[in-house]
């Protein structure tokens, strides 16, 4: 796998480890991964940082048993479109759980993992990822 | 100034293998028998001792109910950071949204790690320095496979918030005894440590452990009756008892915080995760006694009294005993590709 350089892995890092994104104040609407501009209200908008809660439900998934380079040790494993509390929609893998026990509707919570090891050498990085919620 | 616990966080990963796999690949039982470990927790291929802290130390915050900015100081004591040489407190205090103005350090002292940066934390403290400290154990200890240590060698962490003021529990006092004794180290660049044998018993864990413990009764001028709670390290079940029968206290006195025949040695977090167990059910006014004990060697000891706030606060996150019943079994051979000691793996 061809990595890109260091500073395009750091400057994800806020929004990956503490699920960061964006709310507009005047709509009240959230966003992941943010946005500048409220594409509601547009110039009117008034965006903010925004760290969801980490709450959501599993809206719909897949099993994945062909990875992508970098993951080919989890296999099978689960990744679904998960709805936050919030409103907004984020793709994301499920852990802690079996294929056969994911479903939808199924109330997750996000927790901290390593997403992927570069090399033996390389960097370790770290994001939310769900499970089921206790 | 009174110094204590806000916050506590404990974090026990979900998979599970018992002492009785491991004993049936390696044809012998002696070390389940020697251990009294019945099963050990490990943790997922995508966790490692800066997951586990994050984990640990959000079930903290969650206690402790302060803004994470408010955290002056965050020290993560591991024997198995993720780095060699790149910081995981750095990792787990952007985790906890802890950034960016405050000191951070990762700490390494064998198993005892976690209660060093509960010190430095708490002289951070004392001296007015930093409104709160973060101090975390956390370990996905290795053994080599067919060693003693692969019964016991564990994964978990547990992350104390100290502060001055809204403490759960009162720190009383803390101390120290500290010698140079080899009985159990990892040279750089090799993946398993090696340790003394049955050095690690007599001169090692027992002159530590009971020097530190009765330095601390001296210094309070307490006795083994004046606590309710004894938490010692354990890296196995025998030892910790051994060490409770000496001083003369009750097996019912160190029973709450003792974990390791369920969960194994998480080294950093073994001591900490049995505080945690105790804080799970101490009533206000009762006393605990920690000593934690670090190969190489040294054992910090701790005199710590629950209030009232501690029945209201423990219920805002999750429970040791829940997190050791919630497992999963796994097979020694999903155990070594977990551990990542298949050697030549294609993936």
């Amino acid at each position: 796998m061809e990595e890109k350089a260091v500073s395009f892995y750091w400057r994800g890092f806020k929004e990956r480890y503490g699920l960061v994104g964006s709310k507009c104040e005047l709509c009240s609407r959230h966003f992941f991964p943010g946005r500048v501009i409220c594409p509601e209200c547009r110039r009117k908008g008034k965006m903010h940082e925004h760290r969801f809660s980490g709450k959501g439900k599993v809206y719909s998934y897949t099993v994945i048993r062909t990875p992508p380079t970098g993951f080919e040790i989890y296999i099978p494993y689960v990744v679904a479109i998960v709805d936050l509390e919030e409103g907004a929609r984020v793709v994301s893998q499920l852990v802690d759980v079996k294929p056969e026990e994911v479903s939808i509707g199924m109330p997750v919570e996000a927790c901290f993992r390593k997403i992927r090891e570069q090399n033996q050498s390389g960097l370790v990085l770290y994001g939310f990822k769900f499970r089921p919620l206790k | 100034m009174a110094v204590g616990i806000v916050g506590y966080g404990a974090y026990i990963p979900r998979w599970r293998i018992k002492s009785s796999s491991i004993a049936e690949v390696w044809g012998s039982d002696q070390g389940r028998t020697n251990s009294l470990v019945d099963e050990k927790a490990v943790s997922s291929l995508d966790e490692d001792a800066a997951t586990m802290a994050v984990e640990a130390g959000k079930s903290a915050l969650l206690r402790a109910g302060i803004n994470p900015k408010d955290i002056g100081a965050l020290y993560v004591g591991s024997e198995s950071h993720p780095y060699v040489v790149k910081s995981t407190s750095s990792i787990v205090a952007e985790a906890l949204d802890a950034t960016p103005d405050l000191t951070a350090a990762d700490l390494e002292f064998a198993c005892k790690a976690g209660t060093a940066g509960m010190q430095m934390a708490m002289g951070l403290i004392e001296s007015g320095r930093i409104k709160y400290g973060m101090a975390i154990g956390s370990d996905t200890a290795q053994g080599r496979p067919g060693d003693e240590l692969e019964y016991t060698a564990a994964s978990g962490a547990a992350s104390y918030i100290l502060g001055s003021r809204g403490l759960i529990a009162k720190i009383n006092d803390t101390c120290s005894y500290t010698t140079d004794t080899p009985d159990f180290w990892r040279r750089e660049g090799e993946e398993f440590p090696r340790h003394g044998g049955r050095f690690t018993g007599e001169p090692a864990y027992f002159t530590h452990v009971l020097a530190a413990t009765r330095a601390l009764l001296e210094k309070t001028g307490t006795t083994v009756e004046d606590y309710d709670y004894f938490v010692f390290h354990q890296p196995n079940a025998k030892f910790p008892l051994k060490a409770a029968k000496t001083l003369g206290i009750p097996a019912g006195k160190i029973m709450q915080g003792l974990l390791v025949s369920q969960i194994g040695n998480t080294y950093s977090a073994a001591s900490l995760l049995g505080l945690a167990a105790v804080l799970d059910v101490a009533r206000p006014g009762e006393n605990i006694l920690l000593t934690s004990f670090g190969s190489g060697a040294g054992s910090d000891s701790f005199s710590i009294t629950a209030t009232d706030l501690i029945t209201k606060k423990r219920r805002l996150a999750p429970f040791v005993k829940n997190m050791i019943a919630v497992k999963e079994y796994i097979g020694y051979a999903h155990y070594i590709k977990f551990r990542r000691k298949l050697k030549g793996a294609m993936r």
